[in-house]
């Protein structure tokens, strides 16, 4: 446990009642940095931030908000330290954005709930910092997703807490919202000195914003890393068990399997130009090659995925002889050819034989004619 | 909170004080006998000249108005508190079966009394009716763990209100003759024959529960956004609902124990309150809704005199024509909101 963490847990187990659901779970996060929970579908990610949220026992082991553990904590006390954004939706009638930003500031109002000047003036600073405060008047109801999950934001914010849990806050989100809303998070933690824990599925924005990754798998935490630890060889295809593809790292992406069998097309690809024809003989199960492509080419990572056959050639070096060889070789069992870049320049000319040896042979096709 | 809001809910209680105040006195003055405004006047405080205006005022008709205002009361806070604790719009004593429940307890205590030959004292019937809106409640709330779908948990609340009305209507059909007259005209529903007695009582459970109710505001305006944020906002959420459960069933007993069922208030008032303020904040809306049912009931028993006098219709038919429209207006306002959302 570092002496400055704002949240630690001390290898927690948690669960319902007596049965762990994760377990073995330990990490401490600093003031204005991101802890993102990721791993496959039912691994427990709510349950944990329900747990450090004191919403159901731990099952053993203990979290610490501000070197203080939390289970002694009285509810307002916790209250003020911790808040929550959840995916459930509100359901209340008629209530303004502005009330549901107000309902932050409960754990510092007496008995009715009025609220004082420096209540609303708090209030009022988190739906600017949010960028909300146009939505003052509207009702909860009748906003879009999106804003109704700045409006939340806004709220957990309002609350003063020190650390803020939000359970998948970019499910529902359309790809723009899903990078407003996190990158306004990431901007609101650094200034208002939040630790944050959240539980996210796209893999492509956990590694992107997180400043800690911890994996949950087979009822455990599996590994707790930065991001390039995480995001690294085959790791993520280990920790979801993907057998249907893989994950690029570099991309933060998954693509499906290649279709296996023997090559029936050459694709001649390189420098991203042959992206959309390898996804098209996917879709038509059309088992292909994919050459002459530099192991640090753009669609290096897509090719080898996608690709039965796929020829390669090192990286930053001109295309061998030996490597056209051996694609000459390929390209003679396929019964189609096409040629995707437009041009070719030193250290891809290797591939302007492999073009000439298609013209010749005339197997060379048209993308349209897949 | 703005200026315009504020300016909306002054406008809002000075125009319930009014009607309430309208209401109240229309009460008074309208009747079999009909009575001046000046000497109804005079009357509440006795000092009328004519002795019979004092009589009517003093012994009929002002307990039976106070009846009304104070059972309207509590009966749209209890329906208030049921729609915070159900997150649903069209809960209410009446729907959910609390008020059947309440009924079917309260006949069985009667017919078991007057057969032995026992006077019922107000408190035990309002026990009576406490225990069974407690019976009714406790099988709707086990019941809402199962359906999450708001309509389901409220056909399941009017077919326990069947169930209780069906064994009630069988126990009246096997009372004595005598038994019967009394029976039937609680059981459809009146705040006729009210005594002094019996609105001390009222009183007492009436204002200590609406006031408990109205110091619960602050966690009833967390527990509207969810139970989870509810927790997280330091309310504990165990010892909460069991105060919701205890005071909403109390108040729609003390209604059942005095007037028999009254439908629809405990839905409609909170919803026309919350139209009428433009928010669903509690500690705006449980204050407006004892109000407005207070005002709303004095209209409805109005009618229910007045309309085809000297012959009485239930306060029931009356709230029912004013309150079910208002249910069907809740549930397309909720169809468009999903639409949009």
């Amino acid at each position: 446990m570092q002496d400055n963490a704002a949240i630690s847990a001390e290898n927690i187990s948690v669960g319902y009642g007596k049965i762990t659901v994760a377990g073995n779970i330990t990490f401490s996060l600093n003031s204005g940095e991101i802890l993102t929970l990721i791993g496959p579908n039912g691994a427990g990610k709510s349950t944990i931030l329900k747990s450090i949220a004191a919403q159901l026992h731990l099952v053993s082991g203990s979290v610490y908000i501000d070197k203080r553990e939390i289970s002694s904590m009285k509810e307002r006390e916790l209250s003020r330290k911790l808040s929550l954004v959840l995916t459930e939706r509100i359901h209340a009638e008629r209530m303004t954005c502005e009330d549901v930003v107000a309902t932050g500031r409960y754990p510092y109002t007496g008995r009715l709930g009025l609220l004082s000047s420096e209540d609303i003036r708090i209030i009022d600073e988190a739906m600017e910092l949010t960028g909300i405060s146009y939505l003052k008047d509207s009702d909860i109801k009748e906003i879009s997703d999106g804003q109704r999950q700045c409006v939340m934001l806004a709220r957990a914010i309002a609350q003063q807490p020190k650390v803020m849990l939000l359970d998948e806050p970019t499910s529902f989100l359309d790809v723009n919202n899903k990078l407003e809303l996190l990158s306004l998070l990431r901007k609101l933690v650094k200034e208002k000195h939040i630790a944050v824990i959240q539980s996210i599925h796209e893999l492509d924005l956990a590694q992107r914003f997180s400043d800690k990754i911890l994996c949950i798998k087979n009822r455990k935490a599996d590994r707790i890393g930065t991001s390039d630890e995480i995001f690294s060889g085959d790791y993520i295809d280990r920790l979801y068990g993907i057998s249907s593809g893989s994950f690029m790292n570099l991309y933060g992406t998954a693509e499906p399997a290649a279709v296996s069998g023997e090559p029936k097309i050459f694709v001649i690809g390189g420098g991203g130009s042959g992206v959309f024809i390898y996804h098209k003989l996917w879709r038509k199960n059309i088992p292909f090659a994919a050459g002459i492509i530099h192991k640090n080419d753009i669609e290096f990572p897509i090719a080898k995925a996608l690709a039965s056959v796929l020829i390669d050639e090192n990286a930053f070096e001109a295309v061998s002889d030996k490597t056209v060889q051996k694609a000459l070789k390929i390209m003679g069992k396929c019964s189609k050819i096409i040629c995707c870049p437009e041009q070719f320049g030193t250290m891809n000319a290797g591939c302007i034989d492999l073009l000439k040896e298609a013209q010749k042979c005339g197997k060379l096709v048209n993308v349209e004619d897949i | 909170m703005n200026k315009k809001r504020s300016t909306r809910y002054a406008a809002g209680f000075t125009l319930l004080i009014i009607l309430t105040i309208v209401f109240f006195f229309l009460n008074l003055v309208k009747g079999s006998s009909s009575i001046s405004a000046a000497d109804a006047f005079y009357g509440i405080f006795g000092k009328s000249i004519d002795e019979s205006v004092n009589t009517i005022i003093l012994d009929i008709r002002l307990p039976r108005c106070i009846a009304a205002m104070l059972l309207g009361g509590a009966l749209s806070i209890s329906g208030f508190l049921l729609q915070c604790f159900f997150g649903n719009p069209i809960a209410g004593p009446y729907v959910l079966g609390i008020s059947s429940g309440a009924k079917l307890i309260v006949a069985l205590t009667m017919i078991f009394s007057l057969k032995n030959g026992i006077v019922l004292s107000s408190a035990v019937m309002v026990t009576a009716s406490f225990i069974g809106s407690l019976i009714s409640m406790g099988t709707i709330i086990l019941i809402s763990g199962k359906v999450k779908n708001m309509a389901q948990l409220v056909i399941s609340g009017v077919m326990i209100g069947y169930v209780c009305s069906a064994v009630t209507e069988l126990v009246v059909t096997f009372a004595d003759d005598a038994n019967i007259v009394n029976l039937h005209n609680w059981s459809m529903g009146s705040f006729s024959g009210t005594d002094r007695d019996d609105i001390l009582v009222m009183l007492c459970i009436v204002i200590s529960s609406s006031a408990a109710a109205f110091m619960l505001a602050k966690p009833l305006g967390a527990y509207q956004l969810g139970e989870s944020y509810a927790e997280n906002l330091g309310v504990n959420i165990r010892a909460f609902r069991l105060v919701l459960i205890f005071l909403s069933s109390l108040l729609s007993a003390c209604v059942t124990a005095f007037a028999g069922p009254v439908s629809f208030v405990g839905i409609a008032v909170p919803h026309l309150m919350k139209s009428l303020f433009g928010t669903s904040k509690p500690l705006i809306i449980i204050p407006a809704s004892f109000i407005g049912g207070a005002a709303v009931c004095m209209m409805c028993d109005l009618i229910a005199r007045m309309l085809f006098a000297p012959v009485e219709l239930s306060i029931s038919t009356v709230t029912a024509v004013f309150g079910a429209p208002v249910v069907i207006l809740i549930m397309l306002r909720r169809n468009r909101q999903k639409g949009c959302g």
